[in-house]
């Protein structure tokens, strides 16, 4: 007899009474992983578009040279300030909130190992970003206008010593990323137990969905790569606040050694983001091409290679600071490294779609946007990981354009995907696929006609973080074209979430399971009640809901 | 029917939650402690001026003695606790924290000689500020420790039946553990590689 009914009967929704009680026991007493999960997901939105408002704000200054638009420091406080917000509220919460909310469902269980530690994680995130933007009345007293961080998102020593950095705002900066890394270092934890403690009957490792995988191992990073960075902010604070002198040159301090611990932390965390991006990549290209997932044991295992040689590449950030040759050569040969692991995983999602029947969705569109502007992201990856190209290059708009690729061009995308993919489950119902193909077509225009050119303006030489420049050296046409991109990009969010509202609150619901996929998730209704499933499933193969769907040709019969 | 053929669904042995936590927490709290060990070693012999470890640090025999030993008696009142001997196990609990504040107050004394009789401190020289922080950090893991040693002693004598925690007791013995192998570490590289 088989334990799990599909599809199953929906459960009785009482009608909701607003009252403030409710709204505080829903939202803000909750411990439910589906709901800890949306809030990191929409808190994580909010921030975006924060950031992007900034970021228009440096390429509306950036347009046209000897532009003035806003002054100076705030262009400074507006990069750092961006590209903190971007990493740390944007990137680290998403993929938390995407774990959380899937992870269980996944992998049949009924909620996260640790539900408590998992609500704090969620506050201590939310309010350790409110600290950060606090830094914008606070950070210089309330006179003036207030000063927000503007050391740069990797804050170099020792433009953060007391001498150069006077007033609170890179305290702001180092106490606001603090507490998120607490709330990032919890929600990795619970998800790193829930995957090993809590899979349902027959769901062992190998059968386990990719997502889950690269969740799991994304974990681990976190684990291993997280408390490096809040070291060094800690060894930044005593400089500070104690009079240490950790990174203070004049008495024997050495400003490299925080690149070092920042890069150790650093460059492992662009794995740390770029992993949830594959983990929707590798359920939505084999749903979407009819075809269980291509070469799913390479899969895992690329990660696993990706996940240590991640740990041994740092310094290919720092080529240009005056390192031996042997570290340099020993940097750039672990750089290369890691593209094969990479190269394996698009070749793997290609050969998924090979000889499938594709159905060009929107998620499905998204994630082919992602492979290709994730390989452009990788090969710049590989050239900039040459030690003697990345002295001509480092620092330039080239390095810009290249992890603009990899955190908007195939992060983002995937996201954007991966949440086209999950509305349904979320909210039981299918985001508009007109409005979405809209989104997906204005938001790669615009996004390529952003970001490519900077890769251009990068070649003849303009510097990162540089406030304005002079006409005539050739970077004009190239910044003004990055610029048009912008409201292209403006326009895709913005019908984004219209989709989102118009959607949630005028669209039918679709039913339980409306791409006809796979793994756990879409077993139970959409949304899920609050206790998942009815009875915890069993699993016979890594695609249980096929073999349910088709029990005279199911997959336990072929796999292991 | 098809569901009458269908395989025998594998029962997964899994870890238990608490384990896999505590490992990961202390997988966290080792990657915190290497960046400062990483530090300690990079600035060995890089102090402008002095004093220089050699002048002053005096190896803490003592404290390493009552630190390492506490490792052994909580694993005695541990066992206590599996034997349902809860006199012994409130003896060498005890002990424990005993040890662990002598740790603590031996790490004082230094400190008030460091600071008050030679005036050396996080902000003299290099050598200050990695030896308050490594050490400090260590030290302030023992208070930690001791907070939650205290808190379950405090509930045992009120009457509270610990043996149902048994599983908790153990996380916070192997938190303790590691607390005590980092001491060795930071013994190896402050007292000895570093002087």
């Amino acid at each position: 007899m088989a334990t799990l009914d599909y599809p199953l009967d929906r459960p009785i929704r009482r009608p909701r009474e607003w009252s403030l009680s409710t709204l505080f026991y829903e939202w803000v007493a909750t411990v439910d992983h589906k709901r800890l999960g949306i809030m990191y997901v929409m808190s994580s939105i909010v921030f975006l578009v924060v950031a992007g408002l900034m970021a228009t704000v440096m390429r509306i200054q950036l347009a046209i040279p000897n532009n003035h638009f806003v002054a100076p420091d705030t262009f400074n406080r507006m990069f750092t300030m961006h590209g903190t917000t971007m990493v740390f509220l944007v990137g680290m919460p998403i993929l938390a909130g995407f774990a959380n909310y899937l992870v269980p469902l996944m992998i049949g269980t009924r909620d996260m190992a640790f539900p408590r530690l998992n609500a704090f994680g969620f506050w201590i995130f939310l309010f350790g970003g409110l600290l950060l933007y606090f830094s914008y009345l606070g950070g210089g007293g309330l006179s003036g206008a207030g000063t927000a961080p503007d050391v740069g998102w990797f804050a170099y020593s020792p433009l953060t010593g007391r001498a150069f950095s006077r007033g609170a705002s890179t305290d702001y900066w180092i106490l606001g990323i603090l507490l998120t890394g607490v709330g990032s270092l919890a929600s990795a934890i619970n998800i790193i137990v829930t995957t090993l403690t809590m899979r349902c009957p027959g769901m062992t490792l190998a059968r386990m969905p990719l997502f889950v995988w690269m969740m799991f191992l994304d974990s681990y990073l976190i684990l291993v790569a997280l408390p490096p960075l809040s070291a060094c902010q800690i060894m930044l604070l005593a400089d500070r606040f104690l009079g240490a002198r950790f990174f203070d040159t004049q008495m024997g301090g050495s400003a490299v050694l925080w690149q070092h611990f920042f890069w150790f932390f650093g460059h492992p965390e662009v794995y740390i983001l770029i992993f949830p991006g594959f983990a929707c990549v590798s359920e939505i290209i084999p749903v979407f091409s009819r075809k269980p997932i291509f070469g799913r044991p390479a899969m895992v295992g690329a990660v696993v290679a990706i996940g240590f040689i991640s740990l041994g590449v740092w310094a290919h950030h720092m080529f240009t600071v005056g390192m031996t040759s042997l570290s340099n050569t020993f940097f750039a040969a672990s750089t290369l490294i890691i593209a094969i692991p990479t190269g394996i995983k698009l070749f793997n999602w290609i050969g998924t779609m090979w000889g499938g029947r594709i159905r060009l969705a929107t998620p499905m569109l998204f994630c082919l946007g992602f492979l290709f502007q994730f390989l452009a992201a990788g090969l710049t990856g590989v050239m900039l990981g040459v030690a003697s190209f990345d002295w001509q290059l480092s620092d330039s708009y080239f390095v810009v354009g290249h992890f603009h690729f990899v955190l908007v061009g195939a992060l983002l995308f995937a996201l954007f995907g991966g949440m086209y993919y999950w509305f349904p489950k979320v909210s039981g119902k299918c985001l508009n696929e007109t409005l979405g193909k809209w989104h997906f077509w204005l938001f790669a225009i615009g996004f390529n006609v952003t970001f490519i050119p900077m890769h251009f303006a990068g070649f003849l030489g303009m510097p990162r973080r540089i406030y304005t420049y002079e006409a005539g050296r050739g970077w004009e046409i190239w910044n003004l074209i990055s610029t048009i991109g912008v409201p292209i990009q403006i326009i895709a969010t913005a019908l984004f979430v219209a989709n989102i509202l118009w959607t949630y609150f005028k669209e039918k619901e679709v039913g339980d399971d409306p791409w006809d996929a796979w793994t756990l998730e879409w077993a139970t209704t959409s949304p899920p009640p609050v206790y998942n499933f009815e009875a915890i499933p069993e699993v016979r193969s890594s695609r249980p809901l096929w073999d349910l769907k088709h029990p005279e040709d199911p997959d336990w019969k072929y796999e292991r | 029917m098809a569901t009458a053929t269908l395989p025998p669904v594998q029962q997964l042995k899994q870890p238990d939650k608490g384990t896999v936590g505590i490992i990961c927490l202390i997988m966290a709290e080792s990657a915190l402690f290497a960046i400062f060990v990483v530090a300690y070693l990079f600035y060995i012999g890089k102090s402008l001026n002095g004093p220089y470890p050699k002048d002053i640090l005096e190896y803490p025999i003592w404290a390493s003695i009552c630190l390492l030993s506490s490792s052994a008696t909580i694993v005695m009142a541990e066992r206590a606790l599996t034997r349902h001997r809860m006199g012994g196990f409130k003896i060498w609990w005890a002990i424990t924290i005993l040890l662990g504040a002598e740790f603590l107050r031996q790490t004082g004394i230094e400190w008030y000689r460091f600071i008050h009789n030679l005036h050396f401190t996080v902000g003299t020289n290099l050598f200050g500020t990695t030896f308050y922080m490594l050490v400090g950090l260590h030290a302030s893991h023992v208070i930690v420790g001791l907070i939650f040693l205290l808190l379950v002693f405090g509930v045992t004598v009120s009457g509270f039946p610990i043996a149902t925690q048994e599983r908790r007791v153990k996380f916070l013995s192997w938190y303790w553990h590691f607390v005590d192998a980092v001491w060795i570490v930071v013994f190896t590289v402050v007292y000895v590689i570093g002087r």
